[in-house]
């Protein structure tokens, strides 16, 4: 049937849509002063994105995509079949508690409480949020405002300064810096924060340190004696702690995870984030949550209810019972938050070889999963790329890869601030929660690298 | 810790109705006709359409495209350019959210400033005026006002804004006007006549129009809900915002759109990707397969979107006669998901309310005494309104008829 003759038959719309046409062309023309409508100040400049910019370039099919941190290996069987029938059940399709599903929060507390050895209220001291993401917008929605600094250590996820920036607050930047010497191996262990300097960025101001453990992008899991280090200025300097920990489970042999919450002093003045989507391989679902001390998590649930007061209710009442599940195989190989992260170690140590057969520098990384790679020795000329003239080396050699290699990457320099670009420009960002075939696929470009 | 923590945005917006009345509703556990969500489930297709998702590849669950599911807006604005009558770009006019209220968020964030100043039509969904103050703006209300006393049984469509009235609220200050129709709690569905009043002030001076339409599929008596960013003069300046979770009884899903010119809507986008960056795949995927199913049988009596609206207008003629026959003076919505009912016959004696509003007051004593759960309606008016409003209660009637009649059955065991 004729589409305009079905639509004016469909009496509710048929009064107003007949005469639209006619008017709707004169009004457009006649057109609009839209001069007041303006955006507002808060959002200025955060519209540029790394993302948007890279993920539509690597989304040509015939792209190896080692980019976006995003598994294309699939979730644990018992997470997806546990969604299908959450979605079954009446009540799982409708609204929940606002800071979250009970049932989550409960097993939030559980999992978290044996991991910290303390109890946690699960409706008091956990918020449930979209993504890991989400739980960094209410913490600095709810913390940070107008004339508080932030420390940022870099390489950071590109994230976190505009998001201090629409809070209103300046981002003040410090680099891990690579330790001197000639090495065979270059790990994320390297790379290490100055304490003399990073005691030189806390002052009066200083509302919070926002820190990565596993870091994304480097992969460097903190130690206890560098974590002290950050507690002991933060504690000195009455300053918060956010951790971001979405990577916690994700780490290698010989390292451990440590919460800098759980050092002394610290529980009351740390905001600890995790994600279901890194836990379970399932970053499409975006859920995460946010742990901490009653006197915080409070004002990030006032932020919570006046942003989008809930998450998808299925999606909660599903990760909850993955929760449940490997609650009672930690410590087992069994336990998807150890088999996972055993998965990846030999994923890591595949790529690592042949980076390093090609002659380039990968930086191992103790956690997480990405590792850096360091492409000085490949010598690229890319002075053809005049249209990027101004872009720094890492983004241009990103975008000659995805064109003239067909692997795609990231750029490092889109996780550090100006000053820093050039420590970091000959660095490019590798994901490897692929599977085999992706890997395969990236090998063979590689060992192609230096024909034609 | 010493000193002050929190940030000063969230002064003042951390009281929350909802919060505070689901828990007593809980706690009591009463039959709660109080927060809006069904307690049936999902059409099949819908739910069908989800499973299918879940079980489809590992691409759907991981991250998608940010502003929306590609399916999800390309199935949408196939579906709206129809209704709307103008040709809605998938890519540039449209936003995916978690929640319309999501949408609003990001569009108070994105396009309200310090000092700015939002005109706000009472009664209003209550979380308008914290995301308002939230972005630094300044709610200026104007009440929807009843057109005069008399014996039949009101309508919402009695209850009118005075053009007088609004136009003297604008001031050269004023960035937009929010607008609900059918409008929560109340039910009104504004007339053409009367969005075009509205849509007049908006091009003379210039505003945008924020026009939260989420129960725009629930119509009742033939009353036929008009989009005002069809209007003439309208698309460019106006965000219309859907939830996919009142179109579909999917409230747990919490997927919703803002749509509108891509120059307003690209600022949403920047805002929402600051805040969220996207949302969940699989359930963006199931309301795309929705919405191509609807787009087939539209207009016809196989579609949700009738089907819907004729069984709730049943319970809403059901539970509105019960009311009047027990005192309970209902005003007849003529869309949306709630009845709200006048209770200035009943007088309550409960002194540990004493200092709080005559509504608020009869909703704890009902839950507690009576075990049915609404919500007050002053919740929905400015301070500086509440008190010319404090008379009444709202009702949900978007329930199974067990529940219905569980509510009944208290009704009319109220005089005992």
């Amino acid at each position: 049937m004729n589409i305009a003759r079905h639509v004016l038959n469909c009496t509710k719309f048929a009064r107003h849509s007949a005469n639209i046409n006619c008017t709707r062309k004169f009004y457009t023309s006649q057109h609009l002063k839209m001069s007041r409508h303006t955006h507002s100040k808060r959002i200025a400049g955060l519209d540029k994105n790394v993302w948007v910019a890279f993920t539509s370039l690597a989304a040509d099919p015939s792209v190896v995509n080692l980019g976006q941190g995003f598994p294309d290996i699939p979730p644990p069987f018992y997470v997806k079949e546990a969604l299908a029938k959450a979605a079954c059940v009446d009540r799982m399709n409708q609204y929940t508690r606002g800071f979250g599903h009970p049932s989550l929060v409960k097993a939030l507390s559980q999992v978290y409480g044996k991991v910290c050895e303390r109890q946690i209220d699960p409706l008091k001291e956990i918020l449930v949020t979209v993504g890991g993401y989400g739980s960094l917008f209410s913490t600095m929605q709810g913390l940070v405002e107008e004339g508080d600094e932030v420390i940022i250590i870099e390489p950071f996820f590109d994230c976190y300064v505009p998001m201090v920036r629409m809070a209103g607050a300046k981002p003040v930047l410090i680099p891990l810096r690579l330790k001197p010497g000639k090495r065979q191996t270059i790990t994320s262990a390297d790379w290490f924060l100055d304490p003399d300097e990073l005691s030189s960025k806390f002052n009066s101001k200083t509302k919070a340190i926002i820190i990565n453990t596993p870091n994304n992008p480097i992969g460097k899991v903190f130690t206890r004696d560098e974590l002290q280090v950050i507690a002991d200025l933060c504690i000195k300097h009455d300053t918060l702690c956010f951790s971001d920990e979405v990577y916690e489970w994700l780490i290698y042999r010989g390292h451990h995870h440590i919460k800098i919450a759980t050092l002394p002093g610290m529980w009351d003045r740390t905001i600890t984030i995790g994600s279901a989507g890194k836990t379970f391989s399932v970053t499409g679902w975006k859920l995460g949550w946010s742990v901490g001390p009653e006197h915080l998590i409070k004002h990030l649930q006032t932020v919570m209810q006046n942003t989008l007061y809930t998450c998808p209710t299925p999606l909660q009442a599903t990760v909850a019972q993955g929760l449940l599940l490997n609650f009672e195989l930690m410590g087992q190989p069994e336990c998807y938050f150890s088999s996972l992260a055993e998965e990846l170690e030999g994923k890591r140590d595949r790529m690592a070889a042949i980076l390093q057969e090609v002659g380039m520098t990968p930086v191992i990384p103790e956690g997480g999963y990405f590792m850096l790679v360091d492409v000085t020795s490949l010598n690229q000329d890319l002075s053809h790329m005049v249209d990027d003239d101004d872009a720094a080396y890492d983004y241009k050699f990103v975008k000659w890869m995805i064109k003239e290699k067909k692997l795609a990457a990231i750029p490092v320099t889109a996780f550090v601030g100006d000053e820093s670009k050039k420590q970091f420009e000959k660095y490019i960002r590798l994901c490897f929660i692929k599977q085999d075939s992706t890997l395969d696929a990236a090998e063979a470009i590689l060992k192609n690298w230096s024909k034609i | 810790m010493s000193g002050r923590l929190h940030a000063h945005r969230t002064d003042g917006v951390d009281k929350n109705v909802w919060v505070e009345f689901t828990k007593l509703a809980a706690d009591y556990k009463a039959v709660n006709l109080g927060q809006g969500f069904p307690d049936f489930s999902p059409p099949k297709f819908v739910q069908e359409a989800f499973c299918k998702a879940v079980n489809g590849g590992p691409l759907m669950h991981q991250y998608t495209r940010v502003y929306g599911h590609p399916s999800l807006v390309k199935s949408l604005s196939k579906f709206f350019s129809r209704i709307v009558g103008h040709e809605i770009d998938p890519f540039e006019d449209v936003l995916v959210t978690v929640g319309a209220y999501q949408a609003l968020f990001c569009a108070f964030q994105a396009l309200v400033d310090k000092g700015d100043e939002v005109i706000i039509v009472e009664p209003f969904f209550d979380c308008y005026q914290p995301m308002v103050k939230m972005a630094g703006g300044k709610a200026v209300y104007v009440p929807l006002r009843p057109k005069a006393e008399g014996d039949t049984v009101e309508s919402s469509g009695d209850w009118v804004l005075s053009p007088e009235e609004l136009s003297s609220k604008i001031t050269s200050r004023t960035k937009a006007i929010v607008i609900n129709t059918p409008n929560n709690p109340l039910g009104k569905v504004y007339k053409t006549v009367e969005l075009q009043m509205i849509a007049d002030l908006c091009i003379k001076h210039d505003m945008l129009c924020i026009s939260d339409e989420v129960y725009e599929w629930l119509t009742y008596d033939g009353a036929q809900h008009v989009k005002i960013a069809s209007l003439p003069g309208m698309w460019e300046r106006t965000i219309t915002i859907g939830s996919a979770g009142k179109t579909f009884s999917a409230t747990g899903w919490k997927v919703g759109w803002a749509m509108g010119s891509g120059n307003v809507i690209k600022h949403l986008k920047a805002a929402h990707q600051m805040s969220v960056f996207d949302c969940a795949t699989a359930a963006q995927e199931a309301v795309a397969q929705g919405f191509e199913r609807e787009y087939e049988v539209f207009g016809t009596p196989e579609s949700y979107f009738q089907q819907l609206p004729a069984m709730l207008q049943h319970k809403r003629n059901k539970l509105a006669s019960c009311l009047q026959s027990v005192g309970l003076q209902p005003i007849m919505p003529e869309g949306g998901y709630f009845i709200i009912a006048d209770i200035s016959s009943f007088k309550v004696n409960d002194q540990s309310t004493e200092d709080e509003p005559d509504d608020f007051r009869f909703v704890k004593w009902m839950i507690k005494e009576k075990g049915l759960a609404t919500i007050p309606v002053s919740a929905f008016y400015s301070p500086e309104h509440s008190k010319e409003f404090n008379k009444y209660i709202r009702f949900c009637f978007v329930k199974e008829d067990s529940t219905l009649d569980a509510a009944e059955d208290i009704l009319r065991n109220f005089s005992q």
